[in-house]
């Protein structure tokens, strides 16, 4: 069982060394410089260009993406991402308004579904993206959450 | 003290791992409400979860991830036994493991 | 939203339609010269019928979890986070706090009368002639074994306070008013006067936002009823990144309505807690909790 999964995983990797030419694929541990250039601040256009250069992020409703409508606090939106997408390897979470509008990035081995939860900080009411990559293609869906001013000021 | 607490329950033949981290996941932009001096950057930058030894996920964020993070993951099967290893890297070069058993 | 605040008259009462029939009430009593004392009883019965009226499908126990009862959004998002909740390395850390003895060899348990006493208190001391909190009770400890007494806001006794909460959930809180001492009921009393008394910049009473326009929004916040609040303390608040105690909140309410804020543990403070807990007499404990 742990053998074909280990064949299966390099002959992925096999497969997506051409994008890891390109320098999408991370696989050495916190690579400063791709760090340094994927979670800078800036647009989300920008972070977008950064990430998927000019490959296609086809809209899709097959990424189920579990976030409430009205933030309670920006500080903690718990969000949940699911995937009938095929073979997901990738989830990316970005927020349209945050400063720095990369959330995260999940590395998924054919171990585990496409699924995770997380987190997340919202500096102020935007779309909350979801771009998966599935056999080497990219997808996206998105979600509007509101994010409040408190009543007493918090 | 481990800074990494796991937790894993079976749900329909796949095993779900939830992970609650103790970190302050700091910006950099906010200041410190006595001295006015900005507090410095302080987060995770990647986080590695493995199954038996094995990667199955590797998690690069930034600030933008809440304070004391969690995660939730979910394993294809799972036995009583198997071990999963969650391990943090910060951008200031702090770090921490922590194991968990399947029952 | 605020101009009905501000148009609101000062009453003793929150129940505002039987403003007309409570003044014939004071006349009359007045009259006849009788003493306003207080009736814990006939207060609680009154508080839960407001309740009743603005929240009619909650049962009691709902109470217990504030605004998540009464607001669909905010509690999705809390039931979320409940997943994993924040607080619990305050539990853990409360519990090796609890167990970790004096320098003098003393224990915790040594003072408190087992871990599952969440909702005991406030109790009334006859010997000490004061309101004994939780926080107090730990602090009184910490000094009679020759330690130093902890920050009564957050930290270590935010600590200690989750790991009790925690030991305690579902006890429904059992506050009790000795009738053998009437000072028990004059700190019942003043913690209930403090409650409706208005004050600050902004001129609002607790009862102004949690009694009279409970459920209602300030800007994008739904205001929780105050029946149920001392239920689920110590709180992990988002807003503050951290656990942190009820008297802590007590103190961020006061500045927001631009008040004089007073210590935590102040008398004022334990002799409020005192009447919010009998208040919600039969409310399960549920901290230690998440808010926003």
């Amino acid at each position: 069982m742990k053998l074909h999964n280990r064949r299966t995983f390099i002959k992925k990797s096999a497969a997506l060394g051409a994008l890891a030419a390109s320098g999408l694929l991370n696989s050495a541990p916190a690579n400063s410089a791709w760090l340094a250039e994927n979670f800078r601040p800036g647009k989300l256009d920008q972070t977008l260009r950064q990430l998927f250069k000019d490959a296609a992020l086809n809209e899709t409703d097959k990424i189920t993406i579990k976030i409430p409508q009205i933030a309670e606090n920006g500080a903690v939106v718990p969000i949940t991402i699911s995937s009938s997408l095929d073979a997901v390897q990738r989830i990316f979470i970005l927020v349209e308004k945050n400063p720095v509008p990369l959330a995260a990035q999940f590395d998924l081995s054919p171990e585990l579904l496409p699924f995770v939860s997380a987190r997340i900080k919202m500096a102020e009411t935007s779309d909350v993206i979801v771009i998966a990559q599935s056999n080497g293609a990219f997808y996206r869906a998105k979600e509007r959450v509101k994010v409040t001013i408190g009543g007493c000021g918090g | 003290m481990s800074s990494i607490k796991i937790r894993s329950k079976r749900i329909d033949g796949n095993t779900q791992i939830r992970t609650l981290i103790a970190h302050p996941m700091e910006h950099g932009r906010n200041r410190d409400p006595m001295t006015n001096a900005l507090i410095p950057a302080h987060f995770i930058q990647e986080l590695i979860v493995k199954h038996n030894d094995k990667i199955v996920a590797t998690c690069t964020m930034g600030a933008s991830i809440s304070k004391d993070p969690y995660f939730a993951f979910l394993l294809k099967g799972g036995e009583p036994g198997d071990k999963i290893t969650i391990s943090w890297v910060d951008n200031l070069g702090g770090q921490d493991v922590e194991e968990h058993l399947l029952k | 939203m605020l101009k009905n605040i501000c148009s609101n008259k000062s009453v003793q009462t929150a129940n505002r339609s039987k403003l007309a029939p409570c003044i014939l009430c004071l006349v009359a009593l007045l009259f006849f010269a009788l003493p306003l004392q207080a009736d814990p009883a006939q207060d609680q019965a009154q508080f839960r019928r407001h309740y009743r009226q603005l929240f009619p499908s909650l049962q009691l126990a709902d109470y217990a979890n504030g605004v998540y009862a009464i607001d669909p959004v905010a509690r999705e998002s809390w039931l979320a986070i409940e997943e994993f909740p924040p607080y619990e390395p305050a539990i853990e850390q409360g519990e090796r706090l609890f167990n970790t003895p004096f320098n003098d060899g003393h224990r915790y348990a040594d003072c408190l009368p087992g871990t599952a006493i969440a909702h005991e208190y406030p109790k009334w001391d006859k010997k000490k002639g004061e309101v004994i909190t939780l926080a107090k009770a730990i602090n009184d400890c910490r000094l009679a074994h020759h330690e130093t007494a902890l920050n009564d806001e957050k930290g270590d006794m935010a600590s200690l306070l989750a790991f009790i909460a925690y030991r305690s959930r579902g006890k429904p809180i059992a506050i009790s008013i000795p009738e053998d001492d009437p000072r028990a009921l004059a700190a019942y009393q003043q913690g209930r006067d403090f409650y409706y008394l208005r004050r600050g910049q902004l001129n609002f009473a607790c009862a102004t936002c949690h009694v009279q326009n409970a459920g209602k929004f300030l800007r994008s916040d739904r205001l929780s009823p105050s029946l149920g609040h001392t239920a689920s303390w110590p709180t992990y608040r988002l807003k503050w990144g951290e656990t942190g105690t009820l008297h802590r909140r007590f103190i961020e309410c006061l500045q927001q309505i631009k008040a004089q804020p007073l210590p935590a543990q102040s008398t004022e403070f334990r002799n409020l807690e005192y009447f919010l807990s009998f208040m919600s007499n039969g409310i399960p404990i549920t901290g230690p909790s998440t808010r926003k």
